[in-house]
């Protein structure tokens, strides 16, 4: 493991000029992504800036209806919020399918947000990868690709997004609030992961040196009844093959409203645009989840070993959509 | 904004707080001293910034109870409460635990008298080889206390974080389910 120093601040004035003003500094919050990567080599700060004492790492019920996440805000204590549990299920949900209680008791929204690719090449400091050095080739496009994504690709990387938490809230069409040197600004969610295409050691629009200070939720009352499916090699302690996250409203036995997360297929958290539109208005069935599911996974572009994930991706959606029907159905 | 600091800074940090113009320290990249909580006992220990808690317990104290299965987050061997939660030693730096209590399998018995849970775990032969067994405890233990041994598959799925090569599963779920019925009773019986 590579040395590094280290700076401890306590305000996040200081935090982003600390990071903004050297090229090889970098945010330290729960570690879990950042000391592993380090540790392989693949990160390379000169410092990090241990960030864990600011004070952006409260959970509150905003005055809309919405919740604000703090960005140190732990995942384990978001899971257990009465309020996320009771508004936003899915959201809940997915934090607690993810990495394991000692993580979740470490890891933070923010640090969630920006965690890396668990690409084995982009791991593996050899290998051919346009993510960790850009022109070098992508080792998984000929490679072992089982695991890699059918949607949002591009010929120069096919990683998938790993976050679970970011999928419910790409569903949630929560805000990502950021504070750099010129001050703060917002940035929904779905213009936060950018799709690999000729750039993707680009990951984010946010410039070196921005902190993330919360995640704003917007209320959603059909949220409450909301799904999250993950599908995975095992059933506990595994990132997702293929995972759904469904917000659905039915009116009268059809669907009057639905918002769809996919995780586990796509090189960023994936909004299901097109299932939404073919099933808005629809008969509140299977045939309708089917059609609309089949819909969305048309435009999937899969490699060598991972065509399953297409027919995986479908179901899964299905499969939430119903539990999410019956559920919300069981509300009136 | 309240400015909220949920641990204590570096004493020379502290210091030059509101002063205009200065910037907080930068420790490392070579050995700094750092204060250390672990089991009750406060120690001082010569680390670099990059020193896993893990690595300083087990390497500098002699704190050899957590164990070091992969490194990198995927095991659970290394479980440790830090401020009574569990966490993970192989990816918290030692440096970041200044000022925050550190509890390790050494800390759980009091005396020559075991913890509950490790009585539980030698009645109910939850473990093989024993690598991952430092683990399992604290993870047990922190699981009884977050309330999260309702049924097997609970215990299962809050226990999924400690990997077991000789796969005592069954066992430490039984060890697990045991304390939790032996406090359910003790509870009943006040
Ligand atoms: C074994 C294992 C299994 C896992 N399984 C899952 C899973 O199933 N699902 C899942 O979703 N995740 C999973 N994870 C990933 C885990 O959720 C992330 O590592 C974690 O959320 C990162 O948060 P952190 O606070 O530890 O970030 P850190 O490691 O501290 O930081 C990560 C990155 O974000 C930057 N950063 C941190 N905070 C901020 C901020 N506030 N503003 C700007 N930049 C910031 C850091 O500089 C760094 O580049 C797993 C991780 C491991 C090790
Ligand atoms: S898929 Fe992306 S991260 Fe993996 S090797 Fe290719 S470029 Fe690198
Ligand atoms: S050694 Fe820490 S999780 Fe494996
Ligand atoms: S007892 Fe051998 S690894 Fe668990």
């Amino acid at each position: 493991m590579r040395p590094f120093s280290y700076t401890r601040v306590s305000d996040p004035a200081t935090a982003v000029e600390e990071v903004a003003s050297d090229p090889d500094s970098a945010f330290l919050a729960g570690g879990t992504t950042e000391v592993d990567l380090i540790r392989i080599g693949v990160a390379r700060p000169r410092r990090v800036v241990d960030i864990n004492a600011l004070p952006v790492s409260r959970i509150e019920e905003a005055p809309d209806g919405g919740v604000r996440l703090g960005g140190l805000a732990r995942m384990s204590d978001v899971a257990a919020h009465p309020v996320v549990r009771e508004r936003y299920p899915v959201l809940a949900r997915a934090l607690e399918s993810g990495a394991s209680p000692q993580l979740r008791n470490m890891a933070t929204m923010g640090g969630n947000m920006m965690q890396r690719v668990r690409c084995s090449y982009f791991r593996d400091g050899d290998a051919a990868c346009n993510k960790r050095a850009p022109g070098s080739g992508c080792a998984a496009i000929g490679g072992v690709n089982r695991g890699h994504a059918v949607l949002g690709t591009s010929e120069h990387c096919i990683a998938v997004h790993p976050s679970d938490a970011a999928v419910a809230l790409t569903a949630l069409e929560a805000v990502v609030r950021l504070r750099g040197p010129d001050g703060e600004r917002s940035v929904p969610v779905g213009d936060f992961f950018l799709p690999p295409g000729d750039t993707p050691e680009r990951e984010h629009p946010v410039e070196h040196g921005e902190l993330i200070t919360a995640i704003d939720v917007p209320p959603v009352p059909a949220a409450r009844t909301s799904v999250y499916l993950k599908v995975r090699d095992r059933e506990s302690y595994e990132f997702a093959l293929a995972s759904a996250a469904v917000v659905l409203r039915v009116q009268d036995g059809a669907v009057a409203e639905a918002r769809i997360g996919l995780g586990g297929v796509a090189t960023t958290p994936w909004r299901a645009h097109r299932a939404e539109e073919a099933l808005v208005g629809a008969p509140a069935e299977g045939a309708s989840y089917e059609l609309a599911a089949v819909r969305e996974m048309r435009e999937a572009v899969p490699r060598s070993m991972n065509a399953y994930k297409v027919e995986l991706a479908e179901r899964t959606m299905v499969r939430a959509l119903r539990t999410a029907a019956a559920r919300a159905e069981g509300v009136g | 904004m309240t400015r909220q600091t949920s641990r204590p800074r570096l004493p020379s940090q502290a210091r030059r707080e509101g002063r205009e113009g200065t910037r907080p320290p930068e420790a490392g990249p070579g050995e700094v001293e750092i204060a250390l909580t672990v089991n009750g006992t406060r120690r001082t220990v010569r680390v670099e910034p990059r020193v896993s808690l893990l690595d300083a317990l087990r390497e500098r104290l002699g704190v050899t109870g957590p164990k070091k299965g992969c490194d990198q987050g995927a095991c659970g061997a290394c479980t440790v409460l830090v401020e009574g939660r569990r966490v993970l030693g192989c990816l918290t730096l030692a440096i970041t635990c200044e000022g925050r209590p550190v509890t390790t399998v050494e800390g759980l018995a009091d005396g020559d008298r075991l913890h509950p849970v490790q009585e539980a775990f030698i009645a109910n032969d939850a473990f093989q080889c024993g690598y991952c067994t430092p683990g399992q405890l604290m993870s047990a233990v922190a699981l009884l206390e977050e309330g999260r041994a309702g049924d097997d598959a609970e215990i299962a799925e809050w226990m999924s974080g400690n990997i077991c090569r000789c796969a005592a599963y069954p066992n430490i779920r039984a060890a697990v389910r045991q304390v939790r019925d032996a406090r359910a009773e003790g509870e009943g019986g006040r």
